[in-house]
């Protein structure tokens, strides 16, 4: 890209690239930061998807509230107004979901699946009709699905940044039942907590991001700042509370740079490209995080196989039968086990009697400790002076004999 | 959570009996519990003696969970009353540790040993108190008495099956509650863990608590409790194992589901 796109992006970056610019991107900041940790609960309770039907619910809210905003006589196009009906019909949304799926026999899937297909074609049905509507052609209610920052003010960035605040507020409040229901949840109620009411705050939450983000990244999209961000997090901790603050993090620093991004182009639509780099996020925490990440359990993998080939290569040594397996033969090459013409090194043939005779102390030890413990720590990998101390080792030896010198081996023939 | 479909079942015309006893740990009363119009538990009625360690017996889907589990409140019961130490169940949960099963929970889930122990202090930590060190401590306690401390730190998804039924049970004992309700506590772990599980069982009772398990392993109900309840969707029989853990009574319990050659090698009661 050409060097106006990166000092128009690192003035973005800067909050230098003008007022509706750095309103934007505090703005998206704010409500990736809230989205990422009340999105947290809502992934660990396994739940993603109810945010969905609730985001789609909201459709219908925002057409009624510029109706009746309209016939009061009122400006159809006030904010507040239409974020009211927006949570009022969400509401209704999350109830109808959790409705169908206590008292009929429809699995909650099946439930969020209706209402979120019923409640945006009611939506859009009624923008269509606001459409024809004499007041209603400016209205530009379909900037609600995918966002549009272009006319944002002042006052919107300060609803974004105080229902945000709450939002972050609300989880440090409840993390401690939020965290144990979504664990157990049938010995938090057996425990006196109330597991309705923390999904009701859980789903509170998603509500109120849901709401505050329409203006940003539209109803569309917010399901995905509600959900990659935990996502991301948990491959970087095993902690419930670091998930929380990391998915915030991540989410904030998504918003950010999203709304940079868009700021340093012509046309560059913000809500999607928060996702975007919200997802390049992820995909980085996929392939390169510690212990969960792609690469690491490659790279373990790999470590393993190696330790096992390393393992037989050296007793079919120290046993004198042939080795054709390549990899077991390139391992040991690489160690210097044997000699590129396959006749072990004699760092290679020590190994092996080492190998070999700790086998024979293991088969001894098996039959002295006759003890589940101890024989359940074989696994052919583990060293025998992890598990057994040194005078167990010197008891075993004594049992076995001294060792027996054997001659030169080559490997890859039949001697 | 799959949500329980419960229907009414006909109660009326008949009067409440009286109020359990006053000095029992736990007592049901013509408990019934249904998932969709089918009783799996139907009119139940228990009272468990102080101090006892009681065992809760019956084949599969013979509704032992269910009537633990509505007992508690976590599934609805269609009729029933519930009474802990006298009390109604709300007022009496603080004295109540519930162990369930161990495969209900997702073992995957981002934390560690200590943190789920700490759970079960969570009547005291409250919203915002802060873990201090005693917390700690007194949950690294919980985990010795399991034979757990060492791994106090481990994320639960690295625990085997016996170490995770130790850290939930762990958990209760971070609880201090006088009366214990276990879910299966001895399915499906290996020796040395049943043997830990046992041993503070019978400390408890030792400290004059209470502890109520579904147990479905017949060769030990006479060794490891004293009181035993045969449930098959009705009551079949209760009291002390020493009388009411006959042959006559199991075959009551398990129908033509028990073989008769089985029944044989089990310690039963001398009827």
């Amino acid at each position: 890209m050409d060097t106006g796109f990166w000092q128009a992006f690192l003035a973005a970056l800067a909050l230098q690239a003008g007022y509706n610019s750095a309103l934007v991107a505090v703005g998206a900041g704010l409500l990736g930061a809230a989205a990422g940790a009340g999105g947290t609960f809502l992934f660990l309770r396994k739940r993603a998807l109810v945010s969905d039907a609730v985001a789609h619910a909201t459709l219908p809210g925002i057409g009624i509230a510029f109706i009746l905003m309209v016939m009061l006589g009122g400006e159809g196009r006030s904010l507040p107004g239409l974020l009211l009906g927006s949570a009022v019909s969400a509401t209704v949304g999350l109830f109808l979901v959790e409705w169908i799926a206590r008292r009929t026999r429809l699995p909650e899937d099946a439930a969020i699946g209706a209402v979120l297909s019923v409640f945006f074609g009611f939506g859009i049905v009624l923008l269509t009709v606001i459409q024809t509507m004499s007041s209603g052609r400016q209205a530009g209610l379909e900037s609600f699905l995918l966002g549009s920052t272009a006319g944002m003010l002042y006052a919107d960035a300060v609803t974004i940044a105080v229902g945000g605040a709450l939002c972050v507020g609300v989880v440090l409040l409840l993390r401690r039942p939020m965290t144990i229901v979504s664990f157990d949840p049938d010995w938090a109620a057996a425990s006196g907590v109330s597991v309705r009411g923390v999904d009701l705050a859980i789903m509170g939450l998603v509500m109120a991001v849901t709401v505050i983000g329409l203006k940003i990244v539209g109803l569309i999209l917010v399901v995905a700042l509600l959900i990659i961000p935990p996502v991301t997090a948990r491959f970087w901790t095993e902690r419930t509370e670091r998930v929380v603050w990391i998915a915030g993090a991540l989410g904030g620093a998504a918003g950010y740079l999203g709304a940079a991004l868009s700021a340093s182009a012509p046309d560059l639509p913000t809500g999607p490209l928060i996702v975007l780099v919200s997802f390049g996020l992820f995909m980085l925490s996929l392939l390169l995080a510690p212990v969960r990440g792609v690469a690491a359990a490659l790279w373990r993998h790999r470590r393993f196989q190696h330790d096992v080939h390393r393992r037989q290569g050296l007793l079919a040594l120290a046993r004198r039968e042939a080795i054709f397996d390549r990899l077991t033969l390139k391992v040991l090459r690489r160690e210097g086990l044997i000699r590129p013409d396959g006749v072990e090194t004699p760092d290679g043939a020590a190994q092996a009697a080492k190998v070999l005779r700790d086998e024979k102390r293991w088969d001894v030890a098996r039959r002295v400790y006759r003890d589940e413990t101890i024989a359940g720590r074989y696994d052919g990998l583990t060293s025998i002076e992890a598990v057994l101390t040194r005078d167990e080792i010197a008891e075993l030896d004594r049992r076995l004999g001294p060792p027996v010198s054997v001659g030169p081996r080559i490997a890859g023939a039949v001697p | 959570m799959p949500s329980a479909e419960v229907r009414l079942a006909a109660e009326d015309g008949r009067a409440m009996r009286p109020a359990a006893p006053v000095d029992s740990p736990f007592a049901v009363q013509e408990t019934t519990v249904s998932y969709g119009g089918k009783p799996v538990v139907f009119n139940v009625d228990f009272v468990a003696p102080p101090n006892s360690m009681v065992a809760i017996v019956g084949p599969n889907g013979a509704g032992k969970s269910s009537l633990l589990k509505a007992a508690l409140g976590i599934v609805p019961s269609v009729s029933g009353r519930v009474t802990v130490f006298g009390e109604p169940l709300a007022k009496a949960r603080r004295r109540i540790a519930y162990v369930p099963q161990r495969a209900s929970v997702d073992w995957d889930f981002p934390t560690r040993v200590i943190d789920v122990v700490l759970m079960g202090m969570y009547r005291e930590l409250g919203l915002l108190k802060l873990v201090r060190r005693a917390h700690r401590e007194h949950a690294t306690a919980c985990l010795a008495r399991v034979g757990m401390a060492d791994f106090a730190d481990r994320q639960i998804g690295q625990l085997s099956g016996g170490q995770q039924q130790r850290v939930f049970l762990a958990r209760a004992l971070a609880q201090g509650a006088d009366l214990y309700l276990l879910d299966e506590p001895f399915a499906g772990v290996d020796a040395a863990t049943e043997k830990a599980i046992i041993d503070v069982l019978k400390s408890l009772k030792a400290e004059r608590k209470t502890v109520i398990a579904v147990h479905h392993d017949l060769a030990t109900v006479a060794d490891y409790f004293d009181h035993v309840l045969l449930v098959n969707v009705r009551k079949i029989a209760d009291g002390p194992v020493a009388t009411t853990f006959t042959g006559e009574n199991l075959q009551a319990t398990y129908g033509g589901r028990l073989a008769t050659a089985h029944i044989d090698q089990l310690k039963l009661a001398s009827a």
